[in-house]
């Protein structure tokens, strides 16, 4: 099985350059099912290979450890490709309903994205990794400027500026951690910064440009400024895959190379509860659907690495669970906003009113991923809340777990306020001239029957999702089976 | 050794200020400085002094050959950003007459309303530039 792990983002890449060129939009289509679907099955088999908690591993090229690139996948990362496979396939199947996959760059950066979000998922290598982030990177720059209208140009300019400059920290980590350590093979770097400075200030760069990428406070003002100007599905694709592979490269290079130092996590609390309240009040001022989701996604990157600062086995067991389904909602809802915005000409709030009469089945898939997104019970996100506010008061992380409490109701005002202003009150006077097309809610529905099948099901998830918490937990057998 | 660190130190100092301007293809500049610097310390950190080279059994003393892969390929990868980069900067010029695109449009405008797709060529077709106020109309 392990001989196959490279193949979750080799597939994807190189049927991305195959559709590059290939004129017709139906084959197009059918090779990116194929490759996304091999991406995903790979998933599975690793979370089903990895049930008694073992590490699959390969190591590239016939080097001998720990020379070669290795490749390796615990339930954690099994996990995360099947829903980026999964998230991928219906943001690409919501671009062709919407009639938005006409150039071929559309499936060609997806594939791309989806490719390199696998292989910075399954590396073990910190230089390896930072390639795949440069891949991931280069794809999304196309997405977020498809097109070339000029807020796109001007988005696409903070975007990749400020990515660029967290790449170049990166590498300048990756740098000082190769010359103290003399490796930058991740069995190797196990708890390495615990005996070395110049590791633990490598490891810290690096630590630094993955907080860039997932948009935490104080070095996230690039995202509510860029991402609502992308095509809505490209969008959607952002917020399940992009910025979440900031998270887990984030998960796994805190675990191993701090092997979970108690002064790290006590910062990554901080900035987590940080990120929170400047997220979710950010929401308040902005008037467009696509916009205020863009600032929650801020807000709900801090519960994520609030689950890294707790740490403990129950912490980390609640963010991978979280992190799943909070997926899940919020593409749900992204591409909510992109069929309202479809239909009715504008997701700009003063412009849109009385859609719960004109369009039920709308409202009510929004409901469902706003409530799950606020954490009201039935619904996963309450689990995966109460999970996870419980594991910071059992780890006596008080401050975080009431903030994180409060967070929530304001989440919910947010949510409310999309609410009242676009789907209860009266039909707008002089409506936009929208062009609705049919199927267009399919994708967003699929992915809000999620928070609903594990708000009522979670033990389902939880068993995979506490297997998961702990390969990312006990790195001993990570890093023998990477490097042994 | 510290003359290698000045050296960083300059390069990087002059691609900061560079990336702190306004115009796209200055902004593109300064990352190719930032770069330079990153990979001088991506090579520093194999060790600086004279060794022999790094073929099995052909030195006693051989040099560390993967700070040079990993520079190659940072090399590579900084080429491509740069060329996007300065592509965009030549499609800023050709929107907005100037490759300066914050000042182009306010940033308090309403964000677009996404009714154009892209047309395999690049163009753009669709309503939403005569509907939003002061959006993207070539000068």
């Amino acid at each position: 099985m392990s001989r196959f792990l490279p193949l979750a983002a080799a597939t994807p890449l190189l049927l991305a350059a195959a559709v590059a060129v290939v004129p017709a939009v139906v084959v197009r289509r059918v090779v990116a099912a194929a490759a996304i679907a091999t991406c995903g099955g790979i998933g599975v088999a690793a979370v089903g290979s990895t049930g008694d908690g073992g590490v699959l591993a390969t190591q590239l090229g016939g080097f001998p450890p720990p020379f070669a690139i290795a490749m390796a996948a615990d339930t954690f990362a099994g996990l995360m490709l099947v829903v980026f496979a999964l998230v991928t396939g219906l943001c690409l199947a919501f671009a062709g309903l919407r009639g938005h996959d006409g150039s071929p760059r559309a499936h060609a950066g997806a594939l791309a994205l989806l490719g390199a979000a696998a292989g910075a998922t399954l590396t073990a290598d910190l230089f390896n990794l930072f390639v795949w982030i440069e891949v991931l990177l280069l794809s999304s720059y196309v997405l977020i400027t498809i097109g070339g209208t000029a807020r796109r140009v001007r988005a696409g300019t903070i975007y990749v500026a400020t990515n660029l400059l967290g790449s170049s920290v990166f590498l300048a980590g990756v740098a000082l951690v190769y010359a103290t350590a003399g490796s930058v093979n991740l069995g190797v770097l196990r708890g390495a910064a615990a005996g070395s400075g110049g590791v633990a200030i490598g490891a810290t760069l690096v630590v630094v440009a993955l907080a860039v990428k997932s948009a935490l406070v104080p070095v996230h003002a690039w995202l509510p400024r860029s991402y609502p100007d992308a095509p809505t599905w490209v969008t959607a694709l952002f917020s399940g895959t992009l910025t979440k592979v900031g998270i887990v490269a984030l998960f796994r290079v805190v675990t191993v190379v701090f092997d979970g130092a108690a002064g790290v996590r006590e910062a990554i609390l901080i900035v987590a509860g940080v990120t929170m309240v400047v997220g979710v009040l950010g929401a308040v001022g902005q008037t467009s659907m696509r916009a205020i989701l863009s600032f929650h996604m801020v807000s709900q990157v801090g519960y994520l690495v609030m689950a890294l600062g707790i740490g403990t086995i129950a912490g980390l067991g609640a963010g991978v669970f979280f992190l799943v389904q909070y997926i899940a909602v919020k593409t749900a809802l992204f591409l909510v906003a992109g069929a309202v915005e479809s239909q009715e000409g504008s997701d700009d709030l003063e412009e849109l009113g009385g859609l719960v009469h004109k369009r039920p089945a709308l409202a009510a898939v929004f409901l469902i991923s706003a409530f799950a997104l606020a954490g009201v019970p039935p619904l996963s996100g309450f689990v995966a809340k109460v999970a996870l506010v419980r594991a910071a008061f059992d780890g006596a992380a008080y401050g975080i777990g009431a903030t994180a409490v409060a967070v929530s109701f304001l989440t919910l005002l947010s949510m409310v306020k999309i609410w009242n202003a676009a789907f209860w009150g009266s039909m707008p006077e002089e409506p936009i001239p929208g062009e609705p097309r049919a199927g267009l809610l399919v994708p967003a529905g699929v992915l809000a029957a999620v928070p609903i099948v594990l708000g009522l099901f979670a033990e389902s998830l939880w068993v995979v999702a506490d297997r998961a918490a702990r390969s990312l937990a006990d790195v001993v057998v990570y890093a023998s089976a990477v490097a042994p | 050794m510290s003359a290698i660190a000045v050296v960083v130190g300059v390069l990087a100092a002059g691609g900061t200020y560079l990336i702190l301007q306004r115009g796209v293809v200055r902004i593109a500049l300064g990352f190719v400085l930032l770069g330079h610097a990153v990979n001088v310390v991506l090579l520093a950190s194999g060790g600086l002094q004279e060794r022999g080279v790094p073929i099995v059994g052909a030195s006693s003393d051989p040099a560390d050959p993967l700070p040079q892969a990993f520079v190659l390929t940072a090399i590579v990868i900084a080429f491509g950003m740069t060329a996007f980069l300065l592509a965009l900067a030549f499609r800023a010029g050709e929107l907005f007459g100037l490759d300066d695109t914050e000042g182009a449009i306010p940033p308090d405008e309403r964000v677009d309303r996404d009714l154009d797709e892209a047309e395999p060529d690049g163009n753009v077709r669709g309503g939403s530039e005569t509907q939003v106020p002061g959006s993207e109309e070539d000068p």
